[in-house]
């Protein structure tokens, strides 16, 4: 998107007064972030013990704080950090395929049914997920599903938005006239999915494939509704019981602050990369769902 | 899926589609092939579970005498329970304030990193965005923290004053918190397809416009925003069944925020509460669907008032 429009720009706008209304915006934006990155440094004297919450605290010991977060209760943070990494690539990458293939199969052929299940696909996009939490914990309670890993995976994979996403980008992005000569020149249905439209789609699969990673690593009330057993936790749900256990304790007789604060910090850095490094590619695929 | 088929006919109109009857079956068949996975799946985990708590909300579970048929008397309930009714009306407010808020935000940020094109813009646009890739109890949490009495910087800036810090996390504030934590959290987000969508607006449109005289801010009000509005109607219903189904961040403050955010803060948390804390899964099913069919009633009327010829739907 940013690379076909940038020719027709001329000279770069720098309009002064609108950046420095641009930093105010990006200071309170990063508040939290300084406060954690700050904040995980100091141990629990150092947290409690007054001090500027905003600055360093003399002792700055983030190995030692490190070490203990991935030692504590026999390294259970980091048993949460691979299963949240394990729920984001199979609900992401499953949801992905679905969602890559539906989109396409709704753009690309005249079926019968098409309009009736794609209206009900946009219906679907306004039911709220929170709504299906408890059904489909009494559902997977009879298939003796809950508190298994699966429990968290299979409802990753639905992604109606995704669907929706691919279905609008398939339909601009796919021109018939290229898949009528992939087909012309003997090409089957599903070589021509996979080694024709599949490659003009990819702005779109990365970004159906970020956000439904994102959305099962951000995943809280399906776990926490799902999962009893703590070493299957995602580690938001890991966090929330630490945060429930310190809480409960009063502050301080425990450093298991010291530990959530830096918990946070080490459980957002996943995901930051993932954004930045695959920044250029999904926000092209964002741009469409917002324009038709 | 049957009777999706044969519900409605194929569409006619398609003239490269109006080829022979073999072709058109092997089409039919292609079709769902590529979409039958999805709607496997969908079957199960959207048709099955909406179904089925629509089933379990109209019985009850008594301690003697076991489950009972009961219609809509959990519904009857609901409407009457005052944890309940306290809780929607608590979202309904929430909404009103929040996703005004956090739009007017996003379409103003939007239209500043449309205007200026600079490294410090781009640099901004990032930074702005953050927030999306936290978890929002992450987000919770942090802003937890710096509300917070014994950990926050908010004491220490308002005593430079000689000022008590307010309470973000007690009483009245809490609603003015948790505003500002939603904010933070989701204005990056809906900035960056408003963004996306006014990079697609074709430039040449300002060129004429500036022919005509326009300025800046007539171009903004003109032309960027009315060419935007189906992206603004997108963020708006997803703002709208975000907020109305509220659990993630009231659920996480309660552990700082104790006694200013019950089990029944949001109707969310109530029906959480009801079903994984007391085992009503009736009573829970019945307020989770009761909430589901007022956000679809809600965001279908607003589709339809709003309905124009380029809504995303």
């Amino acid at each position: 998107m940013t690379t076909g429009r940038s020719g027709a720009r001329r000279a770069p706008q720098r309009h002064l007064p609108l950046q420095v209304l641009l930093g105010f915006l990006v200071v309170y934006f990063l508040v939290p972030f300084w406060w954690i990155i700050v904040n995980s440094s100091k141990d629990a004297p150092g947290l409690f013990g007054g001090g500027n919450t905003l600055w360093f605290a003399d002792r700055v010991d983030y190995f030692g704080n490190l070490r203990q977060l991935f030692t504590y209760d026999g390294g259970i943070y980091g048993r949460w950090i691979l299963n949240s990494t394990l729920y984001a690539f199979a609900g992401g990458i499953g949801a992905t395929i679905l969602a890559v293939m539906a989109g396409y199969g709704f753009a690309k052929y005249r079926f019968a049914g098409r309009r009736l299940s794609f209206s009900v696909l946009l219906g679907a996009l306004m039911v709220p997920a929170t709504a299906l939490v408890i059904p489909t914990f009494v559902m997977f309670s009879g298939l003796g599903l809950t508190n298994t890993i699966w429990a968290v995976i299979l409802p990753s994979l639905l992604n109606p938005f995704g669907v929706y996403l691919m279905h609008v980008y398939a339909r601009d992005a796919v021109p018939d006239e290229i898949l009528d000569a992939a087909r012309a020149d003997g090409a089957g249905e599903v070589r021509t999915f996979l080694q024709v439209a599949l490659p003009l789609m990819r702005p779109a699969v990365v970004t159906v494939l970020l956000l439904s990673a994102v959305a099962s690593w951000n995943n809280y009330f399906l776990p926490v509704a799902m999962l009893s057993d703590n070493r299957l936790f995602p580690v938001t749900v890991g966090l929330g019981l630490w945060q429930g256990i310190a809480s409960a304790n009063n502050a301080g007789t425990t450093s298991l602050w010291s530990l959530i604060i830096l918990g946070a910090l080490v459980s957002v850095i996943p995901l930051i990369v993932a954004f930045f490094t695959l920044q250029r590619h999904w926000r092209g695929g964002l741009s469409v769902g917002g324009l038709r | 899926m049957t009777l999706l088929i044969e519900e409605s006919a194929p569409s006619t109109q398609e003239k490269a589609h109006k080829a022979r009857g073999t072709v058109r079956l092997r089409e039919h068949l292609m079709g769902w092939l590529f979409v039958g996975p999805f709607a496997l799946v969908f079957l199960a985990l959207l048709i099955a579970p909406l179904a089925y708590a629509l089933y379990l909300s109209l019985f009850r579970k008594k301690l003697i005498g076991g489950t009972s048929f009961v219609l809509f008397d959990n519904y009857v309930k609901a409407f009457t329970d005052p944890s309940f009714l306290s809780g929607a009306w608590f979202v309904v407010r929430f909404s009103l304030v929040a996703i005004p808020l956090q739009i007017v935000i996003a379409l103003a940020m939007a239209l500043v990193l449309d205007a200026v094109t600079s490294a410090f813009a781009r640099f901004s646009r990032l930074m702005i965005f953050l927030p999306y890739a936290i978890p929002t109890v992450i987000g919770a949490v942090m802003w937890g923290f710096l509300y917070s009495r014994s950990f926050g910087p908010l004491s220490d800036v308002f005593g430079l004053f000689g000022a008590t810090a307010p309470d973000f996390l007690g009483g009245n504030l809490i609603f003015y918190g948790l505003v500002n934590v939603v904010t933070w959290q989701w204005a990056g987000y809906y900035m960056i397809i408003l963004y996306a969508a006014l990079q697609g607006i074709d430039p040449t449109l300002y060129e004429a416009a500036r022919m005509d005289g326009a300025g800046r801010r007539q171009i903004a009000l003109r032309i960027k925003i009315p060419l935007i509005a189906p992206a603004l109607l997108l963020i708006l219903v997803f703002a709208l069944i975000g907020t109305l189904q509220f659990f993630n961040e009231p659920q996480f403050l309660r552990f700082l925020a104790a006694g200013t955010i019950g089990p029944d803060f949001t109707p969310n948390m109530y029906a959480y509460q009801q079903a994984f804390a007391l085992a009503n899964f009736n009573y829970g099913s019945a307020i989770s669907f009761a909430l589901g069919g007022i956000v679809f009633a809600g965001v279908y009327a607003f589709l339809f008032f709003t309905r124009k010829r380029r809504s995303f739907l």
